[in-house]
């Protein structure tokens, strides 16, 4: 009796220990991702400082229909997805065709060498990345102008007045920066293939495009599904830096680079319009939520062993 | 070794070129921002940034080392959250994370869906910024760095669950724990130390989320002696004189038009990458291991 009480408490004592342990990241949670998610009520308020969050008062869908009167909604959902759109598609392309390269090196040291290279992009942050664009791009001094248009006798272009170009130009300036890292991740999926299949069908005469046709793909394709699942989940989401920065925050060209994250930016911190702000900070997160969800059903029925929950 | 076709070869060959070109050009463009920063003034003015520099120059160097103050102080910011957040990170993510690796704990499926829906759903920017500023009043301090970004990515939590659950056998915290070892003493004297490789992993991870984070200081920050490197470049950007605006500016006497701005951008762009491009060596090896890892077990 005495000892199964004893081992009782010590159960408990563990718990309560280990409970403990995890109480730091919880408290933490709580305040950084949980308060805000009740806080998205704000959305629905008319919010007055003096009177305080709560005190403020309830305003039904009135942000809201001020939102979607606006063109603004038009414009960032529009481009929000489109460029998620390009992003997903020739993004996925060109890093399979790049894995698939550096998978057919089979030489270990230049694939380390190609790997750090097209990785380095990555680590560098999206303000060093504007001063790379600017370096090429900026009208009095860029590399584009000054050292390519000029000397083919090309009128000049002033990029950052220019919303046309922009699509082009971000596009370029994402698969710089992201390419190298979807790359790695697919040669690890390329990595994982049984080399055994690769001889057998070598021996039923495949060359190597036919190998890469008939092996390669067909055994990246779940990996290919789940990641591109992955971004669609994603896609109501963008880069603010991307979209904010590497434009300058160049108000000539909010049609093309306007987002959602820079709109919610620009609502709340330029226009301290926190109505608007948090009907397009909520319209975001409740359509990124169902995405997601309705993303992992499908993974679910395609590959149930990929499936988030 | 297996002998290679015909066919095989020219396709290695074709990859190894292919790759190479697409390697060196993804380097071109910072290539392009350090030799602009060592290029004489005047030929940018006239020629632009340029790959081969007419004329090098370190007047760009010279000013900002003149300007020393303003830059060091924006470095002692960046290192300073960096090292600070990175540490506070690992210790909160390690410790959330063992409990939930416990099968023996009741409640680990709980802790482990608390996690995991954080990456499911989020109240947005709005909310966030109400509380951190009204309720917390982080603006202008360096908890407003420090904070919000401290288990941004949750799934770091998740990643060192598995870690623990798969490399770390249960017999040896049950032995601990017959030694009369308690849960706190079990995690900081066995797990902690035995975690090192995936702890090194994600410290690194952390490390350059913090120093390359500048949206924070967007949205918290409006004194510049809180400035980070990043959100200095950003101010130089939008005006070069920030740097002479500031303290220690005296140091240089002559008018505006002697400031070699051009050439300055982009030394403050190579001043900004230098630690990045020093650490790089070292770390790229567990960079592209952690890039991996998050993406097979994330």
């Amino acid at each position: 009796m005495y000892s199964k009480l004893a081992s009782k408490w010590s159960v408990k004592k563990t718990t309560l220990s280990l409970f403990a342990l995890a109480i730091p990241g919880l408290l933490y949670l709580l305040v950084n991702n949980y308060l805000p998610m009740f806080g998205i009520f704000i959305a629905f308020k008319d919010i007055d400082y003096s009177k305080g969050l709560w005190g403020s008062d309830w305003v039904g869908f009135k942000n809201f229909e001020f939102l979607f009167r606006t063109n603004d909604a038009f414009i960032m959902t529009r481009n929000t997805l489109l460029y998620n759109l390009a992003f997903i598609v020739i993004g996925t392309i060109v890093s399979i065709i790049m894995a698939i390269l550096l998978y057919e090196l089979k030489n270990r040291l230049s694939t380390k060498a190609f790997q750090s290279a097209i990785l380095f992009p990555n680590l560098v942050s999206m303000v060093i990345v504007s001063y790379l664009v600017y370096a090429f791009l900026n009208s009095d001094s860029g590399l584009v102008n000054l050292s390519i248009l000029r000397p083919l006798g090309l009128e000049e272009i002033s990029w950052y007045a220019e919303p046309k170009y922009w699509p082009l130009i971000l596009l370029i300036t994402y698969l710089w920066k992201t390419a190298g890292y979807t790359t790695i991740v697919y040669f690890a999926f390329i990595a994982g293939i049984d080399k055994s299949i690769y001889e057998a069908a070598k021996i039923d005469g495949a060359g190597k495009l036919r190998q890469i046709r008939s092996v390669t793909l067909p055994l990246l394709k779940p990996a290919v599904i789940l990641m591109v699942l992955l971004a669609i989940g994603r896609i109501f989401n963008s880069d603010f830096g991307l979209f904010y920065q590497v434009p300058l925050n160049s108000g000539a060209l909010y049609s093309t680079t306007q987002t959602i994250d820079t709109y919610v930016y620009r609502a709340l911190m330029q226009m301290h319009d926190i109505g608007m702000s948090s009907a397009a900070g909520f319209y975001q997160s409740v359509v990124g939520f169902v995405l997601v969800i309705a993303v992992n059903k499908l993974v679910k029925k395609v590959d149930p062993d990929n499936a988030l929950f | 070794m297996e002998i290679a076709s015909r066919g095989e070869i020219i396709f290695r060959r074709f990859a190894f070129v292919t790759m190479t070109l697409i390697s060196v050009g993804m380097l071109l463009p910072i290539l392009l921002m350090i030799t602009a920063s060592f290029t004489d003034e005047k030929s940018l003015i006239l020629n632009g940034y340029r790959f081969v520099p007419d004329k090098l120059s370190l007047d760009a160097y010279i000013y900002m080392i003149n300007q020393y103050k303003v830059i060091l102080r924006a470095y002692g910011v960046s290192v300073l959250v960096t090292v600070a957040g990175t540490l506070i990170s690992l210790i909160i993510t390690t410790m959330l994370a063992y409990p939930m690796s416990r099968r023996d704990f009741k409640y680990r499926n709980v802790l482990a869906f608390v996690v995991f829906f954080t990456m499911l759903f989020s109240g947005g920017i709005v909310p966030s910024y109400m509380l951190w500023t009204r309720v917390f009043g982080v603006t202008d301090t360096y908890w407003a760095l420090i904070l919000p970004n401290l288990l941004m990515p949750a799934f770091h939590v998740l990643l060192v669950r598995n870690y623990y659950q798969s490399s770390i056998p249960h017999d040896l915290i049950e032995s601990a724990q017959i030694d009369g070892a308690g849960e706190f003493k079990i995690f900081f004297r066995i797990m902690f130390p035995l975690s090192v490789p995936v702890v090194a992993t994600i410290g690194l991870f952390m490390a350059l989320v913090y120093w390359n984070d500048w949206i924070n200081a967007l949205y918290f920050i409006s004194k510049p002696k809180y400035f980070g490197i990043q959100n200095l470049l950003i101010r130089m950007m939008n005006n070069i004189q920030f740097l002479r605006s500031s303290e220690g500016s005296a140091l240089i006497g002559t008018g505006a038009v002697d400031l070699p701005s051009t050439s300055i951008r982009m030394a403050m762009g190579v001043v900004g990458l230098l630690p990045i491009m020093v650490i790089f060596p070292f770390t790229q090896k567990y960079l592209i291991k952690g890039v991996v890892i998050g993406a097979v077990k994330g």
